[in-house]
């Protein structure tokens, strides 16, 4: 019988990476991320888990650290937020460029300036594209299966990927949730140990990380990229694998309610259970919404994203992230993007929430949903901005 | 005590672990400095590697002029990365997941990459105590990317970066003093080197490979390009630097300093000066300010050693 506890989420994190017996922990404390470090600090001092934690000096070292040790063919996890993130920024294309399958739970947070220590996306947002494949969260026991399935894609031979799991700051990461914690039993069941393909060590050496020169920079990129397109089929074999061994099914694009409606948010992370309270309380009303909830961010789930469009007229997209002079915020700009090379016609609009902590109520998810459903007809030109900032004192 | 034995120490190992094919400058001695080092540091060493010089003198894909395993992650992490390979090898060894044996690591960057961008993760790494050699292979400036200055160039050298003019004398700070920062975090041991004293380096070698916990050398190394020299005098400006005084050779063994090669009476700084393009703008002035300089550290030096 499968028993759920009341556990605060940065709690059940780290013991998902002590489930995934991790061997090297390098890490560097910044808000929201503290628990998960702290309780694995915990964890390893106690001798519950056999690995070293490395408490180095910026999270620029925590990531160079986890190339080290991943390097050697250690499984290695760290974790950051927001500045942390950006510093180790540089790292982070290096990491997926080595192929080192590293797993970081990013606790994510708004940027400064000004400094905020509270959630949006901006941090993941400005490190989207790094060659890692992303994940994000719903809920605690999402992050905890998330972490655990996470060395399993990665460490796939065919894949050979950093995995960045992302839950929000506070909103998610520091509630208590009530969580199913799997045994260390199936977990080594489902989860073998990390057999890495090169490793450095004396007896056989192997050079990594040599330069590239322009005849062949442009092959290893290609090569790297492939990887990651490809990785989608292992990411999808791993969830299903996950769902038979523990019953929690998972998919890189999950749908709520978007049978009957042909209005659809789409959304990241903890935000989407928000939208789900809106759209039950629209039902109430006589009126239909759904949901479409980008589990997997990176490699993009274009196929599985347009079968959960068909047949769609409207569709919000939900982000906590500003555009940054952009025409549209990132989710928004590569929706619009597949909608047109698919030749959709889609009513699209941007709206941008929470930022730096700004509560989002499921108000305002119906306040959303009436917006779009009145400007059926007159569509009117927003002169200045492709997107609406909910709740700002313009 | 291995220092009894250092003045004596003249085994000269035959195996190589920098090989032929590399694509430095003529006369460099910084690649002359790890030549000699890993013959000492043996086989059983995993190499982390800064961006620069030695870097991208020896590894473009798909070629390597190494045969120790080998990584470079970017410039100012070499002393992270080196924490993390040896935490990664201690474990899986602690795991039975690896054979047991005594592997170590050696973290390599410029003076750049040691005493400006990598000063950090080094400081990190030698506080957390991680069993390894770090190494800076100090040839004053940054040369891969075309001679500009770092805190390790000496004062008034011309550097792309430093140049002399109207206004300008050329580098206008004093030279960091990286072993001195090094021994701060009193580690085990700390050594300043020069491969024109191949048996000295050696002896250094050695007793980093040896002791337990972080160690640090310190090598001059001379790069004929860009101190403006011909090729062949590589050799030649580094004894210069350590009789002139400018680069003396010592070590820091458990808190204790000791001159490694004892000069009698310093040659005038004019005689290693003299022929160095990075140094033919200098003005009598400056010229014995940097006299007066290098025989302060020099006593300095002296008296931490206790030598009269």
């Amino acid at each position: 019988m499968k028993t759920r506890k009341g556990i605060e989420v940065s709690i059940a994190a780290s013991i998902a990476a002590k489930l995934a017996r991790v061997e090297v922990i390098a890490a560097y404390p910044i808000t929201p991320q503290t628990h998960i470090v702290e309780h694995l600090a915990e964890i390893v001092a106690e001798g519950e888990l056999d690995a070293i934690y490395i408490n180095v000096e910026s999270e620029y070292s925590a990531m160079s650290a986890c190339c080290g040790a991943a390097a050697a063919g250690a499984r290695t996890f760290t974790s950051t937020s927001a500045q942390g993130l950006e510093l180790m920024h540089e790292i982070l294309f290096i990491a997926s460029g080595m192929r080192f399958p590293i797993v970081m739970a990013t606790v994510n947070r708004a940027l400064s300036s000004p400094l905020s220590i509270w959630g949006d996306h901006s941090d993941v947002m400005a490190a989207r594209d790094t060659g890692w494949i992303v994940l994000f969260c719903e809920n605690g026991q999402e992050v905890v299966d998330s972490i655990i399935m996470a060395y399993k894609m990665g460490e796939d031979r065919r894949v050979l990927l950093p995995v960045m799991v992302n839950l929000d700051g506070f909103s998610l990461s520091h509630v208590i949730e009530p969580i199913e914690l799997p045994s260390q039993k199936e977990v080594d069941e489902f989860l073998p140990p990390y057999n890495p393909l090169y490793t450095l060590h004396p007896d056989k050496p192997v050079t990594m990380g040599a330069y590239g020169m322009p005849e062949l920079y442009t092959e290893a990129k290609y090569a790297q990229e492939t990887a990651i397109i490809n990785s989608k089929k292992v990411i999808i074999d791993v969830m299903d694998e996950f769902g038979k061994k523990f019953g929690r099914y998972y998919k890189p694009v999950e749908t709520y309610n978007t049978d009957k409606a042909d209005f659809v948010f789409i959304g990241l992370g903890s935000v989407n259970e928000n939208i789900k309270t809106a759209i039950d309380d629209l039902k109430t009303q006589g009126k239909e919404a759904g949901l479409i909830n980008l589990r997997l961010f990176r490699p993009f789930p274009s196929d599985e994203l347009m079968s959960a469009l068909q047949g769609k007229k409207k569709v919000a997209v939900i982000e906590r992230v500003m555009p940054g002079g952009a025409k549209n915020s990132p989710l928004y700009n590569e929706i619009a993007s597949l909608a047109f090379a698919n030749r959709m016609t889609l009513k699209m609009e941007n709206y941008i929430v929470g930022l730096g902590g700004r509560d989002v109520l499921p108000e305002d998810f119906q306040q959303i949903y009436n917006e779009m459903a009145a400007k059926e007809k007159a569509e009117k030109v927003k002169k200045d901005k492709n997107y609406t900032v909910m709740r700002v004192r313009a | 005590m291995i220092s009894k034995t250092l003045e004596r120490y003249t085994e000269h190992p035959e195996e190589e672990f920098v090989v032929y094919g590399h694509r430095a400058c003529q006369g460099c001695a910084e690649v002359l400095a790890l030549r000699l080092a890993f013959k000492v540091f043996g086989k059983d060493t995993i190499l982390a590697m800064a961006t620069g010089c030695m870097e991208i003198i020896s590894t473009p894909l798909p070629f390597t002029c190494w045969k120790l395993p080998w990584i470079h992650v970017a410039f100012e992490n070499a002393a992270a990365v080196a924490s993390g390979i040896e935490a990664g090898v201690k474990i899986l060894m602690e795991k039975g997941k690896i054979e047991k044996k005594d592997i170590h690591v050696v973290a390599i960057g410029g003076d750049g990459g040691t005493s400006d961008i990598g000063l950090q993760a080094l400081s990190g790494a030698l506080e957390r105590w991680h069993k390894f050699t770090y190494i800076c292979v100090d040839n004053e400036a940054y040369m891969n990317t075309g001679i500009q200055r770092s805190s390790c160039t000496p004062y008034g050298a011309m550097t792309t970066t430093s140049p002399p003019g109207k206004k300008s004398i050329g580098q206008s700070t004093w030279k960091k003093d990286m072993p001195k920062i090094a021994a701060a975090h009193n580690i085990p041991y700390v050594a300043t080197a020069c491969p024109s004293y191949p048996y000295d380096l050696f002896a250094k070698v050695k007793k980093a490979r040896m002791v337990e916990g972080p160690s640090y050398l310190h090598i001059l190394s001379v790069c004929p390009t860009g101190w403006r020299i011909p090729s062949g005098d590589a050799i030649k400006y580094g004894r210069l630097a350590v009789e002139t005084g400018v680069f003396p050779l010592y070590e820091v063994e458990n808190g204790q300093y000791r001159i490694t090669h004892n000069v009698k009476s310093l040659k005038p700084i004019t005689e290693y000066l003299k022929g160095q393009g990075r140094f033919r703008h200098l003005t009598n002035d400056t010229i014995s300010k940097i006299q007066e300089r290098v025989n302060l550290e020099w006593e300095g030096l002296k008296f931490q050693c206790g030598v009269k």
